[in-house]
């Protein structure tokens, strides 16, 4: 049982199932996205905003943002910890590495916040 | 050697294949403190390359078999020169430790009643020769071997027995009082030379196939046990017991189970013939090892041998059907297609009996001491010194080994030696320190060969010997022509003691190592080489062409070459077994 | 003359290892690439390299040939020279101790981690534990692994983590115990699988089912870990 208290879940398997649900669900996003595009290849602002306007879809970017504040996380994470080590680039790969992940959790969660102020502020 | 690290362990074990692991169990769990000292990883040894299976009457093909009748296949398999109490103790023994090994985790092929498959082998019989062919060898599909090796390390890792991987044992260490005491090493990784100090030293360093030009043994294998044993002045016994597995893949010298003329498989001349109906029309392909190579041999002498030169003759098992040989003979099929180039399914595999195991070995009793002969030659134990596995000669193989009994031996005698040390080291073991002399005593041929300055490489003269021993002391042999292989290879121990180390380095040299082995293989080939010559008769797998006859009025004894006078004695062999009356000895014919 | 490349470097003498060339006669045979291997080291006995069996089952030689982890000793000529060139280098991602042998501990202790032995803790019987041939056959592809290391040195999950991720061999094993159905363990090896490191660095990129010698498939083991795990866990 290998311990890192910078990944998402101690447990590989919630890492990887987090990983495939939010792919799932990104994956539902992007067709509905594409299809929404297909029927309405160049929509009003009004009917763009009407659609981001319904709670349903709201949820549903929400949902969507928060897969790709996973999903992110996740992959980033674990890119992170094949190549910022210890044993590839020296002992300052500690402190490299947690400011990177720091700075991706910095980046992530302002795009979560972001995105909710955008959802909510229509 | 002032500057020389010492370690001391309770128990050592020289070798690391089945009855060394086989022996570190049963010490491991004992609490002692042991070290394995082996100079491959573990799985890497010998061992794995056992295919067909271990043979042992545990009931499983048929439920009323009993070990009594293996016990009459051993002995007669033998020729009558096995001690018949060892095997009478291996056979009665056996169950129980192939039990213990499935408990282990062995993964045994299955009958459909959930029991551990068995096979025919040669030289079984039910009803003490009067049942017909039974099936008593316990097999993990062909790859047996390999299955036993690694559930042995495996249950050695759960019991944290200590290894020293990758550690070459140079000689032994011998007290004032003639006792042992260790054994000196070299850690191949670092170059280091140290004095390992134990109060057992159990040598189970396996075969020295390595003699010979062909073989199926390893590269590994070299008789380093029986070296070391030698040059610490020991005796070694029935060194002229050399057995030829019939299988080896021509050219190759890769092993080819004798388990595929268990599944029922058979041998053919250049005309298709199954000979083996004339040489042994009973048992047929399923003969003694040693009838059937001589056979093959007489059949390829009569010009009735395949290929190109009529070197060879062919194991056909294509009849068996592709399914059979996927599920029964899987690791055949991969051997034979890489290195005869030939696929079993649809054609046969060439083969030429190739050296295979040795017989003889250290002299032990059943608990695994090493035995001596003092000077008005009694046998004596000798103190602190043990042995195991081919290594040993407890005798249970006597002049000709039975297909599967091999794994028996390790894992039975292994057992047997742990058990009888863990005793030992409980009743407390006394033996006095070594002294500075002792140890420089040990380190005579490993200072002799680090400080050779010219000389001819260990490469050639390694060729040189394995020649002189297959053209000289083969499958059939003459008294002339292995008195005139003595005096080569009494011209050839100067040069190879003098043999040249070009590489002095410390980092994993094992140009080093390969320079010590050749001593190893220079003791082995010339005990083998005297004690052929000697014994004036043919039984077993020492057939000679000069006295064609087995003569149990002046033959029916062990060998015991006495190294530092260079003669051979005779030993009695055994007729007193524990339970039940002895096997008097019988023509023998299958 | 076949022109042999061949990675060197021997600790004491040299400060950085090289590619040595070498020529060998095949006199048109097809050896094997250790048969290569020990007639140039008659040659130049400083050349090293591990080596035991000298026919698949021992796991000795494993090595990088031409670009490919294999076993010497079953790899031959035909199938690995280019442009009558050979090139030899010691197994990749572990530490060199010298020439073609790697320092292997890594590798080994990832094999301890998963407890490779049969745990039962049920009395054993006075005979056989028995199994059926159809659940003896669940092991058949795992219990051949002959710990060469050819997968796990081939796969970058482990050349990056070989503290952490198990790699493909001890999976291997690790699916071994937990598929025998005389185990008993299986609670217990699962939960110490269940890490992000030791069984999810598995990309499946399959490099070790390429490699493999012993023609096993260590992604498919690790994907049945990863059900078992789920189902576990569901």
């Amino acid at each position: 049982m290998v311990k890192s208290v910078t990944s998402l879940s101690n447990s590989g398997l919630s890492n990887w199932m987090l990983q495939r649900i939010s792919a799932l669900i990104l994956t539902a996003y992007l067709i509905f996205m594409v299809g929404y595009f297909a029927v309405n290849p160049s929509p009003s602002y009004e009917q763009w905003s009407s659609l981001h306007g319904s709670m349903a879809m709201r949820l549903f970017s929400l949902l969507a943002i928060l897969s790709i504040a996973v999903h992110a996380w996740i992959g980033i994470w674990c890119v992170l910890t094949d190549y910022i080590t210890v044993r590839l680039i020296g002992p300052k790969a500690t402190a490299i590495r947690m400011f990177l992940q720091l700075a991706m959790i910095a980046v992530i969660l302002f795009y979560v916040v972001w995105t909710i102020d955008i959802l909510w502020g229509i | 050697m002032a500057n020389m690290r010492t370690m001391s362990f309770d128990a050592v074990i020289v070798g690391g294949g089945g009855s060394g692991m086989r022996a570190a169990l049963q010490l491991a769990q004992s609490g002692y403190k042991t070290a394995v000292i082996t100079k491959v990883f573990p799985t890497r040894s010998h061992t794995v390359s056992a295919q067909g299976g271990i043979t042992c009457a545990i009931a499983s093909d048929d439920p009323n078999d009993k070990w009594q009748w293996h016990m009459y296949d051993t002995i007669k398999g033998s020729d009558y020169i096995g001690d018949q109490e060892a095997i009478e103790y291996m056979c009665k023994t056996g169950p129980e430790a192939v039990f213990e090994l499935e408990h282990m985790g062995l993964p045994f092929s299955r009958n459909e009643n959930g029991r551990i498959y068995q096979r025919p082998f040669g030289g079984q019989s039910k009803d003490f020769g009067e049942g017909g062919q039974a099936a008593r060898t316990c097999a993990a599909a062909d790859r047996t071997g390999h299955a036993l090796l690694h559930t042995l390390y495996q249950g050695n890792l759960k019991n944290e027995t200590v290894f020293l991987n990758e550690w070459f044992a140079v000689d032994l260490v011998k007290n004032a009082d003639n006792a042992v005491v260790g054994v000196i090493a070299i850690n191949i990784e670092t170059g280091e030379t140290v004095y390992v100090k134990s109060k057992a030293t159990v040598f189970a360093t396996g075969g020295a196939g390595r003699i010979y030009a062909s073989t199926t043994n390893a590269h590994i294998c070299t008789g380093d046990g029986i070296g070391m044993a030698m040059r610490a002045g020991f005796p070694v016994q029935d060194m002229e017991m050399w057995q030829f597995h019939p299988t080896g893949i021509h050219g190759a010298g890769t092993l080819v189970t004798e388990g595929c003329r268990g599944e029922g498989g058979y041998l053919i001349n250049k005309d298709g013939e199954r000979f083996m109906e004339r040489y042994a029309p009973n048992a047929k392909d399923l003969a003694g090892r040693d009838v059937v190579a001589r056979s093959m041999v007489q059949e390829i002498l009569a010009g009735r041998g395949c290929g190109e030169n009529g070197d060879h003759v062919f194991l056909k098992l294509d009849h068996l059907g592709e399914e059979t040989l996927n599920a029964k003979l899987p690791g055949i099929l991969e051997l034979s297609r890489t290195f005869a180039h030939a696929d079993p399914v649809v054609e046969p595999i060439p083969v030429v009996p190739t050296c295979h195991y040795m017989m003889g070995g250290i002299p032990t009793n059943v608990d695994g001491q090493a035995l001596t002969l003092d000077d008005q030659g009694n046998e004596q134990v000798v103190e602190g010194f043990y042995a195991c596995g081919e290594a040993a000669c407890v005798s249970v193989h006597g002049a000709n080994r039975l297909g599967g009994n091999s794994l028996l031996d390790l894992v039975v005698f292994g057992r047997a030696s742990g058990l009888f040390i863990e005793k030992q080291l409980r009743e407390g073991v006394e033996l006095k320190d070594a002294t500075e002399d002792d140890i420089e005593r040990a380190m005579q041929v490993l200072n002799r060969i680090n400080s050779s300055q010219q000389g001819e490489k260990a490469s050639v003269l390694r060729a040189e010997l394995q020649t002189i021993m297959q053209n000289h002391f083969g499958v059939f042999r003459r008294g002339d022509f292995m008195k005139e292989g003595i005096e080569k290879l009494k011209a050839l121990r100067p040069r190879i003691e003098n043999v040249q180390l070009s590489d002095t380095s410390n980092a994993f040299n094992t140009a080093r190592i390969e320079a010590l082995e050749l001593q190893n293989l220079l003791e082995v080939a010339e005990a083998t080489a005297v004690a052929a010559e000697w014994r004036t008769e043919s039984r077993g797998a020492h057939a000679r062409e000069d006295f064609q006859e087995r003569d149990d009025k002046n033959w029916l004894c062990h060998s015991i070459y006495l190294p530092e006078s260079q003669t051979v004695a005779k030993r009695d062999v055994n007729f007193t077994p524990k339970t039940r009356e002895a096997f008097e000895p019988k023509v023998r014919t299958y | 003359m076949l022109e042999v490349s061949i990675y060197r470097y021997n600790p004491e003498v040299d400060s950085e290892p090289y590619m040595q060339a070498f020529s060998y006669d095949t006199q048109g045979k097809d050896v094997m690439v250790l048969d290569v291997l020990e007639k140039l080291k008659t040659e130049d006995p400083t050349l090293v390299f591990r080596r035991s069996c000298r026919e698949g089952v021992c796991g000795s030689d494993g090595v990088n040939i031409s670009g490919k982890n294999g076993l010497a000793c079953i790899t031959p000529l035909s199938e690995v020279v280019k442009n009558n060139k050979l090139v030899i280098r010691p197994l990749p991602g572990l530490p060199v101790i010298r020439d073609l042998v790697i320092d292997m501990t890594q590798f080994y202790a990832q094999y301890e981690k998963i407890q490779p032995y049969l745990i039962n803790n049920t009395p054993a019987p006075a005979i056989e534990r028995l199994q059926s041939p159809e659940d003896r056959a669940k092991l058949d592809g795992l219990y051949e692994c002959i710990l060469c290391a050819c997968c796990s040195t081939a796969c970058p999950s482990f050349w990056w983590n070989p503290d952490k991720f198990i790699g493909p061999s001890g999976l291997l094993q690790a699916y071994r115990f937990l598929a025998d159905s005389r185990d008993t363990g299986t609670e217990d090896r699962l939960a110490n699988l269940d890490d992000p490191f030791s069984v999810f660095r598995c990309h499946g990129i399959m490099n070790c089912v390429q490699v493999c010698p012993k023609g096993l498939n260590p992604t498919k083991a690790i994907g049945h870990i990863r059900s078992m795990l789920l189902a576990s866990a569901a």
